[in-house]
């Protein structure tokens, strides 16, 4: 039963990703993470303030089911299916405990030096975790979509602005890793 | 009895982005140093699969199980609002190591400040509403 608890490979999860896309597409729907943000923004009024707010938000009522269902497979995933750990590459280990004292890969799902409870009493921390939230916000409906609405769904239907969004996202977090890290960590 | 299909759909999703470790922030990382091939590995063989099975679909002209039109539109023709919006996005996904799905999951999974980058990520969406005509694209 080792396959429940150990990382599941890349030639595993990539297909399966594919077919969850594809479940979408069967069902008349999309694959896209990011608009239920949108969906939640305009289910709690937002239409008051913005056009871009003002539209039938319950025909998307589904999305918030898969996120529902997200939470769930979270929750499952981390209770009864894994011990918790991420095994990186060791030199990239290495490097984050050398360069940013970040020491807990390969021990937790998340550096606890970002995510951990004790961080939290850190307002750095706090205000790094809410701009990232909003750079991901942001960035995803200026853009129309996420990893999974441009770089999966997007590219599967070989359309060109998802190209240039994808390399966007690269762009953005290579700068982010290699020019930006130095700087706030 | 549908929205349990979509609830369904969301757990199976929630299950791979966490044991796939795509919802990990050391993997996001490893990924930008490119210190390893599984992330790359994941997103080429979810779209390799993804470019013949969408291909088969508008060949053959498939409809989705309720009828009506498949959900594949072609999106609308800029250089702008793609990259200057996916660099956005892309320094937040590294910073914080989650896009919007994982979020999600590791809400699910127990991890407590990830409420934060989501209230940043609701916050990130109303903004983009608020000054979206005044943006290029």
């Amino acid at each position: 039963m080792n396959w429940i608890t150990n990382p599941w490979p890349w030639y595993i999860s990539g297909p399966l990703i594919a077919l969850i896309m594809f479940m979408l597409l069967a069902t008349g729907k999309k694959f896209g993470m990011s608009s239920n943000l949108r969906t939640v923004c305009a289910a709690v009024g937002a239409g008051r303030t913005s056009q871009f707010f003002r539209y039938d938000w319950r025909a998307d009522r589904w999305n918030l089911m898969v996120v529902l269902g997200a939470i769930i497979g979270g929750f499952l995933a981390s209770n009864y299916m894994s011990d918790n750990t991420v095994i990186i590459n060791p030199a990239v280990a290495q490097q984050l405990s050398e360069e940013y004292n970040i020491q807990s890969a390969g021990e937790n799902y998340l550096p606890l030096e970002i995510f951990g409870t004790e961080a939290l009493s850190n307002p750095y921390t706090i205000i790094l975790l809410i701009v990232g939230g909003v750079l991901v916000g942001f960035g995803a409906r200026y853009a129309g979509g996420c990893t999974s609405g441009h770089a999966i769904s997007g590219l599967s239907n070989l359309q060109l602005p998802s190209l240039i969004a994808v390399v966007g996202f690269f762009i953005g977090g290579l700068s982010m890793v290699h020019l930006i890290f130095p700087l706030i960590f | 009895m549908r929205y349990l299909i979509y609830l369904a759909i969301g757990v199976l999703f929630g299950l791979v982005m966490f044991k796939s470790e795509a919802a990990s922030w050391f993997r996001i990382y490893e990924m930008f140093q490119f210190g390893s091939f599984h992330m790359y590995g994941i997103i080429g063989s979810a779209l390799a699969i993804g470019i013949v099975g969408v291909q088969v679909i508008k060949r053959k002209d498939l409809k989705p199980l309720g009828g009506g039109k498949m959900n594949l539109h072609d999106k609308e023709r800029s250089v702008t609002r793609y990259l200057v919006g996916g660099i956005i996005f892309g320094l937040g996904w590294a910073l914080v190591g989650a896009c919007p799905g994982p979020m999600y999951v590791l809400l699910g999974a127990g991890y407590s400040a990830i409420i934060l980058v989501l209230i940043g990520a609701i916050a990130g969406t109303f903004l983009y509403g608020l000054i979206k005509e005044k943006l290029p694209h």
